[in-house]
Order: C-alpha cells, then sequence, then structure tokens
C-alpha cells in the first residue's frame, strides 16, 4: 500500500492483486458495475428486451445466430440491433433479457477476458471464461428479480479436446453446459424444436449457418417479439462464427443467400417440412 | 524518513545519493531499445527468460517496456494496464492515450522518488504506434519521474547511452522491421567495454512490435521461429505476416459497432 495519488496513479492501481478487471472496477469505481445500481424496491420499469439466439456445434467448431429485433411491450424498439458479440479471438456471446443492460455486461466482459489476456500473459481457459460471466451474471440478481434480466447464451472453441462448446446460464448465474444446440430467449422454445429436428452432429460450417437460420425463422414465425429476416431493408439475423482460427461474423453477403433459400423452399411450404429429405 | 536521523544532510546530497542509488540498480540490467520501422514501433530486449517479460501489452496502440527490478516494473505495468483498461471503458478506446499514460507514471515514479523511503529502480518507455510514422509517439520515463519525448530509437538500461549513440547513427525512418530488428540485435550485442561482440540469437532476445498495419491491437510477440528469419540476411521474410482474416482482437470492442470497425484498416503497402 504506497500512499502514492497525487496526479498520479492511485495507489489502488499499484496494488497487487487480481486479474479480474471487475474485481478491481467493484472495489476502485463501484458505480461502474451495472449490478451495482440498485432500482427502487418494488419498482418495474420497461426497457427494451432482446429475443432470441440459437448456438449449435458442428464438426470443427461452433455457430451463434441471433435476430435482430428489440421489442419494447408492443413496440419495436430497434430492428437492427446486434445481439452476438465477440468475446475475446476464440469465443462468442449472446444475449436475451434487458438490451442495455445486457450489452453493458457484455462489454464489461470484452474488457475483463482482454484484461487478463494482458496481466497473465496468457489466454483464459474456456470454462474459466464460462464461470467469470456467471459470477456477472450472478451479481445481476437482485435486477432481474425487478425485471431486468439478463440471459446469455456463450459459445466458444475449447483448444484442449479441439470441438467448440455451449454453456447456458440462469437468472440466478447458473452455469450449464449444453450440447450439441441450445436457444435462449422469447422465441426459444420454437427454436429448439426446429433446432432438434434439424441438427445433425457431422454438419459443416455451411449446413449449420442454415440449420440456425432456419430455426431462427421458425422463432420468428410463432413469437411476435423475434424478427425474421428483413427482405425490405435486407436486415438479416447476426452469424458468428468460432473455430480454431478464431470467431469471425458472416458478411450480410453470404448469409442473403441462405436467406433466399430457406425463402423459396417455405413458398407454399411455410412449415419447411421436408419431402423425401430435400432440403 | 528524515526524522530520527542523527545529523543533517542536504536536500541535494539526498536527492543524489537517491538517484545513485537507483543507477546503480538499473546500471545492473541488460539493454532494452524500442525504436521505430515503416510499419510500427519495435521492442527488443535481451531477455532470456519466456515468461518474466520486459515487454508488454498496455491497450490498442500502446505498448511498454522497462529495465531495473522486475517487481518494481511489473507492478507499474499491471497498473498501467488497469488505467487504460479503466479509462477505454469508462469513455472509449480512443481516448486512452500514451501521453496520459506517461504523465500518470511521471506522477507515480516522481512522487515515489521524493517520498518513499526508496526510489524505484526502474526506467520505462511508453510508446504508442500512429497511424503513419509522424504520429509515432516514445515517451521514456526515468527512476525519478523525468518524461522524455524521444524520436525513432531509445536505449535503456546497462550501457544505454553508448548503444544509443552508435545505433542513432544508423537508424533512419522508413528501415523495414527486418533491417530494424537486425540493427537492434547488433547494439545489444556491441561489448562497451571494447571486447569482441557477442552472440544474440533469437533465444536470448524477447521481440514484441506494434503493427500499425492491424486494426485495433496493434500488439504482436515475435515468437523465435519468426524472429529467426527476420534477423537472417538470407531469409527474405522483412514483415510481420499481414492480418488475413477479421478476428475479433482487430474488430472495434464497442459491442454496437464491433462489426463496422470504426477505423477503416490502414493498407499494407
Amino acid at each position: 500500500m504506497t500512499p502514492v495519488s497525487e496526479g498520479g496513479l492511485p495507489a489502488a492501481y499499484l496494488r497487487t492483486g487480481s486479474s479480474s478487471f471487475t474485481d478491481f472496477v467493484a472495489e476502485h469505481e463501484p458505480s461502474l458495475i451495472p449490478s451495482r445500481r440498485g432500482l427502487p424496491p418494488g419498482a418495474t420499469i420497461d426497457a427494451p428486451h432482446g429475443t432470441t439466439i440459437v448456438t449449435l456445434s458442428f464438426d470443427g467448431g461452433v455457430l451463434m445466430a441471433g435476430d435482430r429485433r428489440a421489442t419494447m411491450g408492443n413496440i419495436i424498439a430497434n430492428r437492427d440491433m446486434e445481439k452476438v458479440f465477440a468475446t475475446d479471438e476464440y469465443s462468442v456471446v449472446g444475449i436475451a433479457g434487458t438490451a442495455g443492460l445486457a450489452i453493458e455486461l457484455v462489454r464489461l466482459f470484452q474488457v475483463e477476458l482482454e484484461h487478463y489476456e494482458k496481466i497473465e500473459g496468457a489466454l483464459m481457459s474456456l470454462e474459466g471464461k464460462a464461470n467469470r460471466l456467471a459470477s456477472m451474471i450472478r451479481g445481476n440478481l437482485g435486477m432481474a428479480m425487478q425485471g431486468l434480466s439478463v440471459v446469455p447464451v456463450f459459445a466458444g472453441f475449447d483448444h484442449h479436446d479441439a470441438t467448440g462448446r455451449i454453456f447456458s446460464y440462469d437468472v440466478t448465474g447458473g452455469c450449464y453446459e449444453e450440447h450439441d444446440h441450445h436457444s435462449v430467449g422469447s422465441g426459444s422454445l420454437f427454436a429448439r424444436g426446429a433446432l432438434k429436428k434439424l441438427y445433425r452432429p457431422d454438419m459443416d460450417a455451411d449446413e449449420a449457418v442454415r440449420v440456425a437460420v432456419e430455426a431462427l425463422w421458425d422463432a420468428a414465425d410463432d413469437d411476435s417479439a423475434t424478427g425474421g429476416p428483413d427482405v425490405g431493408r435486407r436486415i438479416w439475423p447476426t452469424v458468428g462464427i468460432v473455430t480454431a482460427e478464431g470467431a469471425r461474423f458472416l458478411a450480410d453477403d453470404d448469409v442473403a443467400p441462405v436467406v433466399d433459400a430457406i425463402l423459396s423452399h417455405r413458398r407454399g411450404n411455410p412449415g419447411g417440412r421436408r419431402d423425401g429429405g430435400a432440403s | 524518513m528524515t526524522a530520527g536521523m542523527p545529523f543533517y544532510v542536504s536536500p541535494e546530497q539526498l536527492m543524489k545519493d537517491r538517484a545513485d542509488f537507483a543507477r546503480k540498480g538499473i546500471a545492473r540490467g541488460r539493454s532494452v531499445l524500442v525504436l521505430g520501422y515503416d510499419h510500427g514501433i519495435a521492442f527488443v530486449a535481451e531477455n532470456q527468460s519466456r515468461s518474466l517479460h520486459k515487454i508488454g501489452e498496455i491497450y490498442d496502440r500502446i505498448g511498454f517496456a522497462a529495465v531495473g527490478k522486475y517487481n518494481e516494473f511489473e507492478n507499474l505495468r499491471v497498473a498501467g494496464v488497469r488505467y487504460a483498461d479503466l479509462r477505454g471503458y469508462s469513455y472509449d478506446r480512443s481516448d486512452v492515450t500514451a501521453r496520459g499514460l506517461a504523465n500518470a507514471y511521471a506522477q507515480t515514479l516522481g512522487s515515489v522518488f521524493t517520498q518513499e523511503s526508496k526510489p524505484y529502480e526502474v526506467e520505462i518507455v511508453v510508446a504508442e504506434v500512429g497511424r503513419d510514422a509522424d504520429g509515432d509517439q516514445i515517451y521514456r520515463l526515468t527512476y525519478d519521474g523525468s518524461v522524455a519525448d524521444e524520436r525513432g530509437l531509445v536505449a535503456m538500461g546497462g550501457a544505454s547511452d553508448q548503444i544509443e549513440e552508435r545505433l542513432t547513427e544508423k537508424w533512419r525512418p522508413g528501415l523495414s522491421l527486418a533491417q530494424a530488428l537486425r540493427l537492434a540485435a547488433e547494439g545489444l550485442a556491441h561489448d562497451p567495454a571494447g571486447g569482441p561482440d557477442r552472440e544474440l540469437g533469437p533465444e536470448s532476445l524477447e521481440v514484441a512490435v506494434l503493427d500499425r498495419t492491424r486494426p485495433r491491437r496493434t500488439f504482436r510477440r515475435i515468437n523465435a521461429d519468426l524472429l529467426g528469419q527476420l534477423l537472417s540476411d538470407e531469409d527474405p521474410t522483412d514483415d510481420v505476416p499481414p492480418v488475413d482474416h477479421d478476428s475479433p482482437r482487430q474488430a472495434a470492442s464497442n459491442p454496437q459497432t464491433q462489426r463496422h470497425g470504426d477505423e477503416p484498416a490502414p493498407d499494407s503497402d
């Protein structure tokens, strides 16, 4: 504890401590931590909500896709919002729930991972990342009980066994590893149904993109809060892919043909029925 | 600190003793060089350890290098990462500058020098890579909190004065990375006492660059294999391989702009 402060780095900066940015901020500038802000008891407020995220593993990696709609009650608050984010070079997170809080949480999580990487000189393990996110969600429980919940889904590439892995969360910060595929958000029931029918373990990345976009389509078909592909405005789902080479996002020009293919397949066949295995 | 001392020591003498003490500690260590090249800024340290670094990443465009006592400069490095990450988180990534960090370090080193029982035995460089070579900034900070705004090439540590003198004659703007690294290795290998040059291979050098052709996190360590190629006269490799895909390490970190990138990648011509 050096009492050095005037104009220089505050003493807390020079203290030996954890390599966690969140812990550092919580101690040093707690007002920047979203969960430290309380709402008046009993208050509930309307805020934009993000909706459906789907994620599935494929041969050599994992994919995550989200629709672009945010709703506030019956209003569409935003029609081109991003809800899938790269959190570091080898992981992505998708968010459902209160959009403002969720985005702040993702920003904090991104800095948390980069901070650890810089201080320790090494990447955090995939489980380590999943657990850090769980503890951030846990910190948000008070807000969740007042209606401002954040429910993310996390996916990344595990270098130890060279596969993509998926982790889901509940509002209390419980972290569960999911196998093959998962979906969160208001349209997730319908997306999960679609994923179960369309998923095959040996898919390649292109097939996985098709399955993800189709699952989002089914979610949008039955859930008013999930946005389908907006052909008029050319707004397509966000699709993030993580492989051994790192995380990347598909360009709009790569998603458009997938949407077009589904569109023509579903013309006169709104449920996407497969006839004799054709797709 | 002076309380309890049995006799009077003049402030001049006190400061001189402290400066001598710090200088002695710093001079014991191997040297570190920081020098500009056409696509960025290179950090070159003589360091046998693969894990105890003398060079580190602070932020997107800012790097750190130090000589002296490891525990002291490591403490300063961590403080710098905390400073940068907190500032970038509460404002924006573009609001984190080497100048701001150099000022904070200067204040800290200055206060420790005058107020603590012993000064830090360190010398550090904080460098920020610009969009072009004219925008590069290299700040050198000494144990007493003095800051110097340097251009082109800086040497710290043991025989830094002789190395800097020798190399400044040979350094010029626009060197390729390979040329800059060969120059640095030659400078570090030279024996200031007049003996024959030592052999400094890739395994005894720690090298990293701030590569301005990378869009976001420009810091990159250069491993021994690539370093061997860069230092070799026969090998045609003269720069780090370009970024071949748009990974999130390069993309902007603001969740709402990450796919659009708030800074276009400069041409790596």
